[in-house]
């Protein structure tokens, strides 16, 4: 089997790495390169616990090929936090108990900073189906829109 | 398995005509790398045609718009001028799964997924689109419900991948919508679904008509006898009655754990309705 030589920019530093045809960017992320915020939930891009983002796009890991990562600009979840300091998004996250077992969290923080990026102001409506893709079997997603909603308005300023 | 990812149409054409084990292309990915990890896909060679300037753009073209095989469905999303000419065919197309889906998966793909409830195959039937075939001999245009033959297949020969869909220009007074029955309120796959697309004249009588259906039957359905219900119509009541019963006797459907042939007729009926209703919303500029 040949190995594909990849050089592409994971949260800001350049990368490279060596990977199969057959592999996810995922695997790529979670095995070669020690990676292992983005979880591997469903494996065919129904839970969303695997988002990264890719070219500022909010995409399924496990849906991408780890040769498909040529050039392009990734962002995980171990780039949210600016070392000690925790993105809003986190804090919320944290101070509303928007967690149980953490499997989606990462999926969801990076999906939800997506969408702050884009809608400064989203109403509770287009977060839950911005995050629509993003599965939780513990919170009952209610906590998680709020801490969303809160992080919103911290970062407005209001 | 080999990765290729050619920067020319040209070349991925060659790479699909010369592998003489199984090819597969790769556009968002989000059908094809789901079949590769469950092994219901084992290509010898993936090529990857996201690096084809030309398929990763939406151009305007006569009056219409070009979009590429691997545009997706957010870039559609993003792209207003596609959106005020083909609601319908946006609508239907950001449908498919969830923002994560969005970001990556494309219309094409769509197409050449095959699957009878494809939700942006209908609103593109209904749109008379046609898709650019490229392939070994040259490039030919076909209108898209040749695409699909069968859940799963296409009529595309070896070497051949579809570089663009294209969707024309249209006369005023024109509307199209699509709408589909699910058993939630988002991601998931259509039981049925509805794509119409009308146009009017001046006086508000329907001049021009296309009835499509999802997911009642082997492959999307153009119903020629639900348009005619609107032609010569001013769409009241009556033409609506008309349309449903002709959509519904249309199909020819299975059942499965999504519906009874039964719920599927029915709801075929109820949906082209409604789907009508909002693309004349649309033509009259409302």
């Amino acid at each position: 089997m040949d190995q594909i030589h990849v050089s592409t920019k994971v949260n800001g530093d350049a990368v490279e790495y060596v990977c199969e045809a057959e592999e996810t960017l995922l695997d790529v992320l979670r095995d070669r390169l020690g990676l292992t915020g983005s979880k591997e939930g469903c494996g065919s891009g129904d839970c969303g616990a695997c988002s990264v983002m890719l070219d500022g796009r909010l995409v399924c890991s496990c849906l991408v090929l780890g040769a498909e990562a040529q050039g392009v600009d990734i962002q995980t979840i171990e780039g949210m936090a600016k070392g000690d300091q925790l993105h809003p998004l986190q804090r919320q996250f944290i101070e509303h108990a928007a967690l149980q077992c953490g499997i989606c969290t990462p999926g969801v923080l990076v999906a939800a900073k997506a969408l702050l990026e884009k809608n400064k102001k989203p109403t509770e409506h287009e977060v839950r189906f911005w995050l629509a893709g993003n599965l939780c079997r513990c919170t009952g997603y209610d906590k998680i829109v709020r801490a969303v909603m809160a992080a919103a308005a911290e970062m407005r300023g209001s | 398995m080999r990765y290729e990812a050619p920067n020319s149409v040209e070349a991925a054409v060659k790479l699909l005509a010369s592998e003489a084990g199984m090819a597969r292309v790769l556009a968002g990915g989000t059908d094809l790398l789901v079949q590769l990890r469950s092994g219901r896909a084992e290509p010898d060679l993936v090529v990857d045609v996201k690096r084809i300037a030309a398929m990763k753009a939406i151009s305007a073209e006569a009056g219409g718009f070009r979009i590429g095989a691997a545009v997706s469905g957010a870039e559609m999303g993003e792209h207003a001028a596609l959106g005020k000419l083909w609601p319908g065919v946006v609508e239907a197309a950001r449908l498919i799964g969830s923002t994560q889906v969005q970001g990556r998966a494309t219309m094409v793909g769509n197409l050449c997924n095959a699957s009878p409830a494809a939700d942006s195959v209908p609103a593109l039937v209904a749109a008379s689109a046609t898709a650019r075939i490229v392939g070994p001999k040259g490039r030919r245009d076909i209108p898209v419900e040749d695409v699909a033959v069968s859940p799963g297949k296409t009529s595309l020969a070896k070497g051949e991948l579809i570089e663009s869909v294209f969707l024309p220009a249209r006369p005023a007074h024109s509307g199209d919508a699509y709408l589909r029955f699910i058993p939630r309120s988002e991601m998931d796959i259509a039981v049925v679904g509805a794509g119409v697309n009308l146009t009017l004249d001046a006086g508000g009588v329907c001049r021009a008509a296309r009835v499509s259906l999802g997911a009642v039957a082997a492959k999307v359905l153009l119903v020629e006898e639900a348009a005619q219900a609107l032609i010569g119509t001013k769409i009241d009541e009556a033409a609506l009655a008309k349309l449903a019963a002709a959509a519904s006797a249309a199909c020819r459907p299975i059942d499965d754990k999504r519906g009874t042939k039964e719920f599927r007729i029915q709801v075929a009926g109820v949906l082209a309705r409604r789907a009508a209703e909002i693309a004349l919303q649309r033509a009259r500029g409302k």
